[in-house]
């Protein structure tokens, strides 16, 4: 039943491997793992998810594994987990009766009689959730509208109880996926600025070394520094005028806090698409034009180019000349847009929108193919591939 | 006193899942990856480790200069040159100028050690790589004197790491990971309790409000930890501050005394100061 699980967290994006499955065996079978769902949960946790943002997935993945299995991960525990007990008769409350049972107090007993119960039935299975006989005929399934016959309460112990600590959802705020925004900047941040670090060669530190050489009796002794001054520069495209201006915000402020990290950094407004031009100060697109075979002629190819923009318009905007919403263009922009990757072939394209819409979109679809598949949601997972990308 | 089970100490409050983390790597002989907030314990569970399974302890502390290689050993060549100068015997057996390296030195633990290898993510992004057959195999070679260093008993690794700075694939599949997050008030509550077992509960309520209240000031560019609180009880106690102070009945004693033991940073003290000076002007003509 692992293996299921296995390829659900594969399947879900997560990078688990075959050596920590074989290490996760490895553990239940040396029993670091009690006989409660709860210890699985842990230990599976801590031998397959190496990555905090990871964590929140993971546990989406297990509550809809295990709250489907819990027949048969009962009987690979052996006996039946008392949580898993609490959980089916929790499963069946709302919140009011809860409270209603909780007033009359009294846990333990009712989870005898329902263990009892259980144990008298031959075929548990028969019926997934609903183990206990169907509502209205049996006493205890009959407790949605007859608190007196369940007695819930021991708030404590509840919230302890296996099936809740996946639920819970306390990794949610680590999660990488979501997008970008105030709340996940600063680490947006720092990655932006490793990479822009990145590429820094050792360089011979010529004083250093005469220096060392000299008190080492002249025996060579070579000395090397980190180059400086990184060397990355990138060309920042921004679609702005829209409903994508609070996204393109915050790719501005993310990229200008870091400026002083790159060795150039670059901005560029366009609007929907690239077309023959675009603008470097919005309150004066009209006037202040830079012709995009400037651009093309002014900046080495060993600049990175990152445009920004949610890439939804009519797909004629972007294929036939004459199609900008603003302008009477004379080529099409996936003519421009191609002479721009020409230039720089080391280009992404992050996008706001969320990625599962992208596919409904055509003229994403376009764009994404004039990209070659570089397109990358604006989110901190997003950002990291896209950065991958551009190396 | 020695135990086959890490339960947490006497001193130190560990979660279920970090239990479990723990004894698995323990089981396993594989290291385990701690990551968290700074503050939230990670270099004090090594030593409470080591303490609580009653197993000697070595620490490693990374900086962003520390090379793998002197975990192992270092070859002293300057040392050498000069005693050659100086016509030193010694010169000439190699050996004497091998320095060990705390992993050499757990290998060589006549009983299973705890090894910290604190702040990996401060080193360079190969150094976890350069470890990776060391750790696994538990053994290394010293080309100087052509020897063969194994672990007599497989120590016990813990390493810690404070950012997302990514490690290698490679690195993380061998370990167990556990992420300590942010202790809850019921946990920090048993955190507060085994560092200051006489506090009186009332004390100890007000001050577990004030802190999370701080804590949740919107903008803090660093928010105070375990470690700040448990700083500022120390400075509670030793001012004898009466809890009543801590209770804010109004948003005119809305600050808490002595909070510059919680916020470090002369921005957040600002920033705090300013909400509260904000605080209290609303408060004032309502
Ligand atoms: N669970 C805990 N139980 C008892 N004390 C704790 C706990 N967590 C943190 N502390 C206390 O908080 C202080 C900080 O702990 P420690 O130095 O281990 O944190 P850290 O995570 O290594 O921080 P950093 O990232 O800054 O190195 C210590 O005094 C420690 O005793
Ligand atoms: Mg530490």
């Amino acid at each position: 039943m692992l293996i299921p699980f296995f390829y659900l967290l594969r399947d879900g994006g997560m990078k688990t491997s075959i050596t920590e499955l074989l290490t996760l065996l490895e553990a239940m079978q040396k029993g670091v793992a009690g006989q409660s769902v709860d210890d699985f949960y842990y230990l599976s946790r801590s031998c397959l998810v190496k990555d905090e943002s990871k964590l929140d997935r993971f546990d989406r993945i297990f509550a809809s594994y295990f709250n489907g299995v819990e027949d048969s991960f009962a009987d690979l525990m052996a006996d039946i987990p008392d949580e898993w007990l609490r959980r089916q008769a929790e499963l069946m409350l709302s919140d009011e009766e809860r409270a209603q049972i909780e007033a009359l107090g009294g846990f333990e007993e009712l989870m005898q009689a329902l263990q009892q119960r259980l144990e008298e039935q031959s075929e548990r299975h028969e019926g997934g959730n609903k183990w206990i006989g169907t509502a209205g005929t049996s006493p205890f399934g009959a407790y949605g509208y007859n608190p007196e016959g369940v007695r819930i309460g021991q708030q404590s112990s509840r919230n302890r109880s296996a099936a809740k600590v996946w639920d819970r959802r306390e990794y949610r705020n680590l999660d990488d996926s979501v997008e970008l925004g105030t709340r996940n900047i600063k680490i947006a941040l720092r990655r932006l600025r490793k990479f822009a670090r990145e590429g820094a060669a050792d360089q011979l530190d010529l004083e250093d070394t005469i220096d060392k050489t000299a008190r080492n009796a002249g025996l060579l002794d070579i000395r090397m520094v980190p180059e400086r001054h990184n060397a990355v520069k990138v060309l920042l495209c921004l679609d702005i005028g829209g409903s994508m201006d609070d996204h393109v915000r915050v790719c501005e402020e993310l990229f200008s806090a870091s400026r002083s990290e790159f060795k150039h950094l670059e901005y560029f407004y366009f609007h929907n698409f690239i077309y023959e031009s675009m603008w470097k100060d919005n309150r004066r697109r009209h006037a202040e034009r830079v012709p995009t075979v400037d651009i093309t002629h002014k900046y080495g190819s060993d600049y990175k180019l990152v445009f920004v923009g949610d890439a939804t318009m009519s797909p004629y905007e972007i294929v036939y000349a004459g199609g900008s919403v603003e302008h009477w263009n004379e080529e099409p922009g996936a003519v421009w847009i191609k002479r721009l990757l020409n230039t720089f072939p080391k280009a992404i394209w992050l996008n706001p929108e969320p990625q599962n819409r992208w596919d409904y979109t055509p003229s994403v679809k376009l764009t994404r193919e004039l990209m070659d598949d570089r397109m990358y949601p604006l989110t901190l997972a997003g950002l990291d591939d896209g950065i991958k990308g551009l190396h | 006193m020695a135990n086959s089970k890490f339960t947490g100490t006497s001193t130190y409050v560990a979660t279920d899942d970090l239990m479990m983390a723990v004894n698995a790597a323990v089981t396993l002989e594989r290291p385990i990856l701690v990551k968290g907030e700074p503050g939230t314990g990670k270099t004090q569970l090594a030593i409470e480790v080591a303490n609580s399974l009653g197993k000697p302890l070595y620490e490693w502390h990374i900086k962003s200069t520390t090379k793998a290689q002197q975990g192992l050993y270092e070859y002293d060549a300057v040392a050498r040159l000069r005693d050659s100068q100086l016509g030193d015997d010694r010169v000439h057996d190699i050996s004497n100028y091998i320095v060990r390296g705390k992993v050499w030195e757990a290998f060589e633990s006549g009983e299973q050690p705890v090894l910290l290898i604190d702040e990996v993510d401060k080193a360079d992004i190969e150094f976890p790589n350069d470890l990776l057959r060391e750790l696994d195999r538990m053994e290394f070679y010293v080309y100087e004197t052509k020897r063969l260093i194994k672990a007599v008993h497989r120590p016990v690794i813990v390493i810690t790491s404070n950012n997302e700075k990514e490690l290698p694939d490679a690195f993380l599949r061998r370990c167990f990971f556990h992420y300590i997050k942010f202790p809850d008030k019921e946990t920090m509550q048993r955190i507060v309790d085994v560092h200051f077992p006489k506090l009186k509960k009332d004390l100890l309520g007000e001050a577990l409000n004030a802190f999370y209240k701080v804590r949740d000031v919107p903008g803090l560019k660093k928010k105070p930890s375990t470690s700040e609180l448990l700083d500022w009880i120390k400075l509670l106690l030793a001012e004898d501050i009466p809890p009543e102070a801590l209770r804010a009945k109004d948003s005119r004693t809305a600050i808490p005394p002595l909070y510059g033991a919680l916020l470090k940073n002369e921005q957040d003290v600002h920033l705090f100061e300013q909400l509260v000076f904000l605080d209290r002007r609303a408060g004032s003509n309502p």
